[in-house]
């Protein structure tokens, strides 16, 4: 006998599908199929019920091996760590729960750690921009139901992203947008020649590293001004012609990724391109979404704000929040040696970060909160497996475009298995009990 | 519980009819008693005054735009951010305070109640998940309801039955509080980047012009007989010449009575009043019509409002009027950010600086303190920032200074830039009343109590009411030597209690209390067709699905206190 | 004015917050009160004399007081901030915040500086003798209120964002300068002696630059209007003059749109 659990949140990218069904053992112990999810998203699930899988928290002793310990002696070890190091780092937050960061935070601010997300590493430029020119913004079920224009400007969502096209951006019909996909045009900005940009109506081929060159000669196309022959790469006449594609649609929306937020310019490509949003504003309706990459980057980011003012890179070493990414954030944190110890959750830095800094992680204390084996645990010196949130544990999550969404428990995680938010609960216990709070 | 005795205060507490006596005032477990036994804890406030807890009836403190003005404004906390001390959590934000911040900052000015203005619906674990976060104060929020599809689709029919089964199931889905109403129409419109600036605008595509969501709201909120009634930022805010607009939306509650069990009064809520009561053509010959304003809401008793005083300081601007923020972002060219979301509402954030040096900001505070000094009926008009719209709650202890003492409000009127300019474009300087101790009970306690349907809750120190009650170090007894005094004492105050549990000594924070969450839970007939309804939208039209949009868990709402009605029977 | 010295002795493990090397914190106090002024290694609070030896007593205000860093500083942060008046030399190279929310006095370096350095700078005086790092005389994060007034020198090169939001003021930088230099500037002049790669003055509302080395790319949105002569610190040359960003927004002044002005050395 099988049961099928409906509504299931998806815990695998930003666009937190929560379509999904998943049939499951009557004893609710084990998964047998995923409905609805793409190939990464079902992956995620099926793979939870590897029958290897590690279960119990491991030290990694001097020769590489790993010694198995208990929950009890790993939340001690944790716990000592953060209590005693002079500027601890906390990193990732991205692939778990709204609660288990609130844990974390407190277990932070006692410890006088810094706190970041993945967001250093991907749209964290995104939020410097704005935080220097704003963001006008909408859910994606506004562009179900209204968008006609779409803009993907250095992102591939047929990969990163693939129930995003289908699900909100290019071909569901909606409200206003009853032909769907024939009612939508789509540009593609992207160096490469991708499947998004296959599928585009107008692919800018925009020169590496000149989109901030390519927004600005938008933004004097739509006044008018005059314009070089050809910037980034594109000849004059046909900027024009995609700027007047903008300008005639009744709702636009451009969706942007890191061959933009990572490349040269960085925020600076992000603040032109909410400029160019903006603009657009005065013609007709415009929006600008990030495509967040981890389903909970943006709670992350959330909650971090909420309670401490900062979306990512919090420096709580001197018992308030300070923020300034280039000193507070975690690749520069490392790279320039300003921390004595690591802790890891819910993200892999030893596979995204560059090897300067992974080494740090390497040398001083660290732990590594996650349920797979990672290039992270690799190089730490306890690796705490856990429960996998989505999956095993609810928890609420939110989508790229900020809604949130509660994640649903489908199974039981294996026998004596810990959830992030219980570990963390145990780390902070132990960590009042040393720093004497009552 | 512990009990308490508040001893030998001055007592202001209107639902008593107490004004200013030597008297006592007993606690215990968690409510107001006529009487406690004598290991009671004496607190002595010889010498102090003594209210009940105030209540934030119009605030946004939690919550996606609000959140987005955190995130996007490091600037506003630079170099203020305050450490974590003894249990209170640190704390960030000037104009947006984090959530920790905003509620010991709240409980240290004696408010013990605050209500979160515009929930979008959609975003409601996360408003609840702030709500969570910010601790002592007892916490609701307003949905907003003025430009949501299902409700034109209804009234555009005339159907008031189906609208309150909405709104009921609504205010469940998202434990929300009351109906809000923000720009009605316009926000709609907004979605294609239009507006609807009067009442009689039609609403692009829906047939239905804001006049029509109004009046239909107000039936349905009457249908369901809920606490608090249709709560109301009209359209066309901030405009030179809006006062029109606002006069016109005020006249649609004529007719109407309030029909509830709470012992409210009136039919609809005007919130922040302050930013529609501009007269003038243009920036130029801006001016108040405060008087207008009020001369209508002293004759009608069915209408209660708020102020929106400006506090001239830089702040953030947040509002569910998406439209009127992208306008005020072209005028001060500042970051804009804005957030429509689907089927419901939107929002917009822009930093706004209220300059002394600027005579439009100038003549905005003056008339926010006419509003109030206008008032004539001090149950009925509330001491509101719209925080942080027209300054952050914080600045409350000033605001009650400019209205306590005519010599503050002279002071800082008579030294503006423009201050001939400024004095011409209303009637402040020519008003000599100063608020009394026992009105500001009324405009912070029992008034917004009142009106929010918690008379029998909070807001009074009558036995029987939550125990929440503030005492400041402020002797009504002697001469004002200087008004600075009334900002000092309402800053911090000297003692707070919160359903009973002391959570404020000497302007310390001493305990996080037991906060709660209020909703309404109102109970409709069976409606089949508006719950098809609801299910075919969420299958056509939403990116989420209904079972996720309805799951609202415990650990969203760890404290919740569901206020009851049932309108099975209407 | 009174010279107080300081001079690193235990250089920190991590790094060293050191926020009261300030004129302003240093007036009025002898040596042995500025040795107890608290600095912090992270989250561990310490005394500036744990790691300086401080010789010399401090002036009665900011204005007549001097201060000398000598010794290791690469890893102190926030040297010179916030101060009003008064004379600040470091010896050597500092790391993040030199000089940061300077209002008035004059800053030197020695040796080059790092990133945030006159972060939001309203006067005085800052020189780097060596290179200076990113973001010099920009504004914090999220504030579009950047350096206002005062002066910068830079005798070597210049990092990435230098001036972004700048309002007023005055840099020179003798060198070369990264990427989006006064991104978002509204006021104030820069002078680069050397060459700008790229993104230069992108989304400019206002204010001056004078490059008399090379642009690789050119903003689009610069628009080349005549051949001028300009005088620059001494040297008569010929500049082709750009204005823009004609993307971005433009007050108008008697009645004329005003525009950022981009000066190239031709």
């Amino acid at each position: 006998m099988t049961k099928t659990v409906t509504d299931v949140v998806c815990p695998f990218c930003g666009t937190l599908c929560d379509d999904l069904e998943v049939a499951v053992t009557d004893d609710g112990k084990q998964i047998l199929d995923v409905y609805n999810a793409c190939a990464i998203g079902a992956e995620k699930f099926l793979h939870s019920q590897a029958k290897d899988r590690i279960t119990r928290p491991r030290f990694q002793q001097p020769d590489g091996t790993w010694k198995e310990t208990s929950y009890d002696e790993a939340a001690d070890y944790t716990a000592k760590m953060l209590a005693g190091a002079k500027k601890p780092l906390m990193y990732g937050w991205s692939s778990t729960n709204c609660e288990a960061q609130s844990m974390g935070h407190e277990i932070a601010e006692m410890c006088g750690a810094c706190v970041d997300n993945t967001a250093a590493v991907c749209h964290g430029t995104t939020l410097i921009a704005v935080q220097d020119i704003g963001l006008p913004t909408c859910t994606l079920g506004e562009v179900k139901n209204r968008a006609d224009t779409i803009i993907f400007w250095g992102c591939n969502p047929c990969h990163a992203h693939p129930r995003h096209m289908s699900r909100y951006s290019i071909f569901p019909r909606g409200f206003f947008t009853g032909k769907g996909h024939k009612s939508r045009k789509l540009v593609v900005v992207d160096p490469r020649v991708t499947d998004t940009a296959k599928m585009a109506d107008i692919h800018l081929q925009v020169t590496q590293g000149q989109d901030y060159e390519l927004l600005n000669a938008f933004r004097v196309a739509f006044k008018g001004e005059w314009l070089p022959d050809v910037v980034a790469g594109i000849p004059k006449e046909k900027i024009i012609e995609a700027a007047n594609i903008m300008k005639a649609g009744r709702f636009g929306i451009i969706f942007f990724g890191m061959g933009v937020t990572q490349s040269l310019g960085k925020n600076h490509n992000i603040d032109e391109a909410i400029a160019v949003t903006k603009d657009l504003n005065e013609y007709t309706k415009f929006s600008i979404m990030p495509m967040r990459g981890h389903y909970n980057v943006t709670g992350s980011g959330e909650v971090l704000a909420w309670q401490f003012g900062y979306p990512y890179s919090v420096d709580l070493t001197r018992g308030f929040p300070r923020y300034n990414p280039g000193d507070t954030s975690s690749i520069d944190l490392l790279t320039r040696g300003e921390i004595d110890a690591a802790f890891v959750i819910g993200s892999d830095p030893g596979a995204h970060f560059p090897i300067s800094a992974v080494k740090k992680i390497a040398q001083v204390n660290s732990v590594c909160i996650d349920p797979h084996i990672t290039p992270t645990s690799g190089v730490s010196k306890l690796h705490v497996p856990v429960a996998f949130v989505g999956v095993e544990t609810g928890g609420n999550a939110y989508r790229m475009d900020n809604v949130p969404i509660d994640c649903r428990k489908v199974v039981e995680p294996p026998e004596g298995m810990l959830t992030d938010e219980e570990f963390l609960t145990m780390v902070r216990d132990r960590v009042k009990k040393l720093k004497g709070v009552a | 519980m512990a009990e308490y005795i508040i001893k030998n205060g001055f007592v202001f507490d209107p639902v008593q009819g107490i004004k200013g006596d030597k008297s006592d005032v007993a606690i215990k477990d968690g409510k107001i008693v006529s009487d406690v036994s004598k290991s009671a804890k004496v607190i002595d406030a010889a010498g102090k005054t003594v209210m009940a807890g105030a209540v934030e009836i119009h605030a946004h403190i939690a919550g996606p735009k609000v959140n987005l003005g955190r995130i996007y404004r490091p600037e506003d906390k630079l170099f203020t951010c305050t450490a974590t001390k003894g249990i209170e959590r640190t704390g960030s934000g000037n104009s947006i305070p984090s959530t920790f911040k905003t509620g010991y900052e709240y409980a240290k000015m004696g408010y013990t109640t605050a209500m979160e203005a515009a929930m979008p619906p959609m975003f409601s674990r996360h408003v609840h998940e702030e709500i969570r976060d910010t601790p002592i104060i007892d916490e609701g929020a307003f949905p907003v309801f003025g430009n949501n599809w299902f409700v034109m689709e209804y009234l555009k029919n005339n159907e008031v039955e189906n609208t309150a089964a909405y709104i009921a199931w609504l205010l469940r889905a998202t434990k929300g509080y009351a109906v809000k109403v923000v720009n009605p129409g316009g926000t709609e419109a907004w979605g294609w980047g239009l507006n609807c600036l009067s009442i009689h605008d039609p609403v692009p595509y829906f047939d239905i012009t804001p006049a029509e969501i109004v009046k239909g709201l107000i039936e349905a909120n009457e249908y369901l007989g809920l606490p608090h009634s249709m709560h109301i930022h009209p359209n066309n805010l901030g405009n030179p010449g809006c006062y029109q607009t606002t006069l016109d939306t005020l006249n649609l509650a004529d007719g109407y009575k309030a029909k509830n069990k709470f012992g409210r009064e009136q039919v609809m809520h005007i919130t922040h009043m302050q930013f529609h009561s501009y007269g003038g053509e243009n920036w130029g010959n801006f001016e108040s019509k405060a008087t207008e304003i009020m001369n209508f809401v002293n004759s009608h008793k069915n209408l209660t409002m708020d102020t929106g005083n400006v506090t001239l300081d830089e702040t953030t601007t947040m509002t569910a009027d998406g439209p009127f923020e992208h306008h005020l972002t072209g005028l001060n060219h500042l970051k804009w950010a804005n957030c429509d979301v689907e089927l419901e509402t939107a929002a917009g954030v822009v930093p706004y600086i209220y300059s002394p040096d600027i005579k439009v900001c100038a003549i905005q505070w003056s008339i926010g303190l006419e509003l109030a000094l206008l008032a004539k009926d001090p149950m009925r008009c509330f001491i509101t920032t719209d925080h942080p719209n027209a300054g952050p709650f914080t600045r409350y202890p000033r605001v009650f200074k400019w209205l306590m003492s005519e010599k503050a409000r002279n002071e800082r009127l008579n030294t503006f830039k423009n201050a001939d300019k400024v004095i011409a474009a209303s009637t402040l300087g020519s008003i000599d009343r100063e608020i009394t101790l026992y009105e500001l009970a009324q405009m912070t306690r029992a008034g917004p109590a009142k009106s929010l349907g918690l008379a029998n809750i909070c807001g009074g120190l009558k036995p029987g009411m939550d125990a929440d009650v503030a005492v400041y170090d402020f002797n009504p007894d002697k001469p004002l030597a200087d008004p600075e005094m009334i900002e000092t004492a309402f800053s911090r105050a000297a003692f707070v209690f919160k359903s009973g549990v002391q959570v404020v000594t000497h302007g310390d924070i001493v305990n996080t209390g037991h906060k709660r969450t209020l909703w309404v839970d109102a109970k409709v007939k069976d409606n089949p067709q508006v719950m098809r309804d609801i299910k075919e939208k969420f299958l056509k039209y939403y990116s989420m699905t209904q079972a996720n949009y309805e799951a609202l868990g415990h650990h969203f709402v760890p404290n919740p206190f569901a206020l009851e009605v049932d309108a099975t029977q209407a | 004015m009174e010279t107080v010295t300081i001079t690193m002795k235990n250089p920190p493990v991590l790094y060293l917050e050191a926020e009261h090397v300030c004129p302003d914190e240093f007036a009025g106090k002898t040596a042995a009160q500025i040795a107890e002024l608290h600095v912090y290694e992270g989250n561990t609070k310490s005394t500036l004399g744990k790691y300086f030896e401080v010789s010399g007593n401090a002036g009665a205000t900011a204005a007549e007081t001097k201060i000398v860093v000598k010794g290791d500083v690469k890893r102190v942060k926030y040297l010179g901030m916030k101060m009003s008046a008064g004379e600040v030399v470091v010896e050597g190279s500092t790391d993040l915040y030199a000089g940061a929310w300077m209002s008035g006095g004059k800053m030197t370096v020695k040796g080059d500086i790092q990133a945030f350095a006159a972060t939001g700078m309203k006067g005085g005086e800052l020189i780097i003798e060596g290179n200076a790092g990113n973001y010099l005389g920009a504004a914090y994060r999220g504030d579009w209120r950047g350096m206002s007034g005062g002066k910068i020198l830079v005798k070597g090169n210049a990092g990435s964002d230098v001036g972004m939001y700048m309002t007023g003021g005055e840099m020179v930088i003798n060198g070369d300068v990264d990427v989006h230099l006064a991104t978002h500037a509204e006021g104030g002049k820069i002078i680069v002696k050397g060459n700008a790669p790229s993104k230069v003055a992108g989304q400019m509302v206002e204010g001056d630059i004078i490059i008399f080395g090379t642009i690789d790319v050119m903003m689009p949105g610069f628009k080349y209007v005549d051949d001028v002569d300009l005088e620059i610190e001494g040297t008569t040359a010929k500049f082709a003059h750009y204005i823009g960003d004609t993307g971005e927004r433009h007050k108008k002044r008697k009645g004329q749109m005003v525009y950022g002005n981009l000066y190239q050395k031709i």
